[in-house]
């Protein structure tokens, strides 16, 4: 194979892996612009998402589709319940009580996924079929056209129910002015409840769709939940393009970073990166600097 | 308030705890425990100076741990360098690493500093994996010298006890040294509200990225103790998993206290071996101890079992005076 050929491949499979970063990205930052919480177990929500969909259909033997929708259900749901015992009661939030009670939440729900489901790891089946499609030189898997379409879906929606509904409207008033938002009537704590179910779900959808790719277990949900932070941080924590092109481009180049240097320190490049950002531009590579994110 | 005396009291009772301990304690398993908890109180030590005194949180400590014991393990096997010497150097050079990080680092603050420490250790750990000409890899790196004073050395597990508490010692007095001077004082001011003590002419920026260095190389220094003891390192034990136990000791034992932190690490070092028949599940009793010590007990135990105390009187007194 050529070295184009070579590129042109992880081309692909950088795209696709971007869109499940800026999937979970976007979940930090739904959350992060109503609470300005960083929510530390945003991964393990991710995780769940796959390994509730195993369970529905290994264990249950429920038909796919019927298996994913449970699966995003059940995961939104165990993101409120963590949302209602854990962030909910706190008695002073401080940034620092934030981080740690998500980091002790995300613990929590990895351990209580391994006592259930064991260590082993589990492949969901590709959507339809793993036969290759040629596109040019470089071969594209089927499951690849789903990650690029459902992320779309997904993101189009997102974008839509913040743009024309009253409550995504309202959401977007609480992540301006929390305080000003309650004046006029709005229900901060509704929308903060709604913030952890949006982004649980967008979590879980992102597990599920790359589970038939690269397996799922327990602890898939660190890593993942990191580098979808990074996609944030590099789109400069907004809920829509911004985050996208970080996650895509996180995507590309981790995957011509793992190709062509070295795959033993593919994971270090998103570290890399997120530190160059968070050094150099703090706000984001594509918006200009206006508030201080510090 | 600080009383001189009560405090050096207090200090001398402890170091005569830690003398006459292993004259009860003879097997060589619980001096084993007994050593580790010694280390991880050095680690919880140095993180508390960060994280409870300044408040800056750091989850990347685990790296600087590690860095002291590679760069000790390193330099004794394959240059074949005095282990005291190799221990100099892993404590100078992630001090003057970490200063030099800290600068950018520290300026982040809240969940952007945790995230940028936490990337920090991982790229550490990444590093410990895949160099492993340098470091054996995943396997890891054995045949790690001792460490010996003119012949004499530290090879069974009644010495190192002594050696490796005598380290902690040391760092427990110079840290409670530290906290009660005026840069202590500052420390907590950064803590309360940076703009206010900056407009009291403290440096926070410079004091941050000193307390962030210290922290660091104490930390470095643990490392490598712990590499010199064991002989035998792997990039397991320094995994972002062990960040957060360091992070959990700290809160447990309590934030901005020196006892804390030895009774933060005393705790999660026996606790874990107690929990031995439960295997991984361990990690699942930090997840719930981190959570619900946050929500109920934010001071910690040095400051909540007190107030557990005050607010059970309070409440019997008051009993008292609605039954009379």
């Amino acid at each position: 194979m050529e070295l184009s050929d070579q590129i042109a491949q992880y081309l692909v499979s950088g795209l696709s892996t971007g869109a499940i970063y800026a999937l979970i990205g976007i979940g930090f930052a739904i959350i992060y612009n109503s609470t300005e919480i960083i929510n530390f177990a945003q991964g393990e929500l991710v995780m769940l998402g796959g390994m509730f969909t195993i369970f529905y259909l290994n264990t249950l033997h429920l038909p796919l589709p019927l298996a994913i929708l449970l699966a995003v259900a059940s995961t939104t749901a165990a993101g409120l319940i963590f949302e209602r015992l854990t962030i909910r009661p706190l008695k002073s939030p401080t940034p620092l009580a934030l981080i740690i009670i998500t980091i002790g939440g995300s613990i929590l729900i990895r351990g209580i996924t391994m006592m259930i489901g064991g260590k082993d790891t589990h492949a969901l089946p590709a959507f339809s079929g793993s036969e290759p499609i040629l596109i040019g030189s470089a071969t594209i898997l089927p499951q690849h056209l789903w990650i690029f379409a459902l992320t779309a879906v997904a993101i189009t929606l997102n974008k839509l129910f913040f743009q024309y509904t009253i409550t995504g409207k309202a959401m977007r008033a609480c992540a301006v002015n929390r305080r000003a938002a309650g004046l006029v009537g709005i229900d901060v704590k509704k929308m903060v409840f709604f913030s952890f179910a949006i982004s649980s779900s967008l979590g879980a959808l992102a597990g599920i769709i790359v589970a038939p790719l690269t397996m799922t277990s327990y602890d898939v949900g660190i890593m993942l939940g990191l580098k979808g932070f990074c996609a944030a941080i590099i789109g400069g924590l907004s809920g829509g393009v911004g985050t996208v092109l970080g996650g895509l481009l996180l995507g590309v180049l981790e995957s011509l970073g793992a190709g062509l240097i070295s795959s033993g320190y593919k994971d270090a490049i998103a570290f890399i990166i997120l530190l160059l950002i968070l050094f150099l531009r703090p706000q984001g590579l594509f918006t200009k600097a206006q508030t201080e994110r510090v | 308030m600080f009383s001189k005396h009560r405090e050096i009291f207090k200090f001398l009772s402890l170091v005569l705890v830690v003398l006459i301990t292993p004259l009860l304690v003879h097997e060589g398993y619980l001096l084993n425990v007994l050593i580790f908890v010694g280390i991880h109180t050095i680690l919880s030590l140095a993180l508390n100076l960060l994280l409870g005194y300044a408040g800056q949180i750091s989850l990347g400590q685990a790296g600087f741990f590690g860095l002291g014991a590679y760069i000790s393990g390193i330099l004794t096997t394959t240059h074949a360098i005095n282990p005291w010497i190799a221990m100099l150097a892993a404590a100078t050079i992630v001090t003057t690493l970490a200063f030099f990080v800290g600068f950018p680092i520290l300026k982040l603050k809240g969940h952007y500093l945790a995230m940028a420490t936490l990337g920090l250790g991982i790229i550490i750990y990444i590093v410990f994996n895949e160099a492993v000409d340098r470091t054996g890899g995943p396997s890891g790196l054995s045949g790690i010298p001792n460490l010996s004073i003119a012949g004499y050395t530290f090879n069974t597990d009644l010495k190192n006890y002594y050696l490796i508490w005598t380290f902690t010692l040391v760092a427990m007095g110079l840290s409670l040294n530290l906290v009660h001077s005026r840069i202590g004082r500052a420390l907590r001011a950064i803590h309360d509200s940076e703009v206010a003590a900056r407009v009291m002419g403290v440096n926070a920026r410079v004091l941050k990225v000193q307390i962030f260095a210290l922290s660091a190389g104490l930390s470095a220094i643990a490392g490598s103790l712990y590499a010199h003891t064991m002989t035998f390192i792997a990039p397991a034990s320094f995994g972002f998993n062990f960040s957060v136990e360091l992070v959990t000791m700290v809160i447990i034992g309590g934030l901005a206290s020196i006892y804390g932190s030895l009774l933060g690490a005393a705790l999660l070092t026996v606790l874990p071996e107690m929990l031995r028949a439960f295997q991984d599940y361990d990690i699942i009793v930090y997840g719930l101890l981190l959570v619900l010590m946050t929500m109920f007990m934010p001071g910690g135990l040095v400051k909540g079992i007190p107030e557990l105390f005050t607010s059970i009187r309070a409440r019997a007194t008051r009993k008292v005076k609605t039954d009379a």
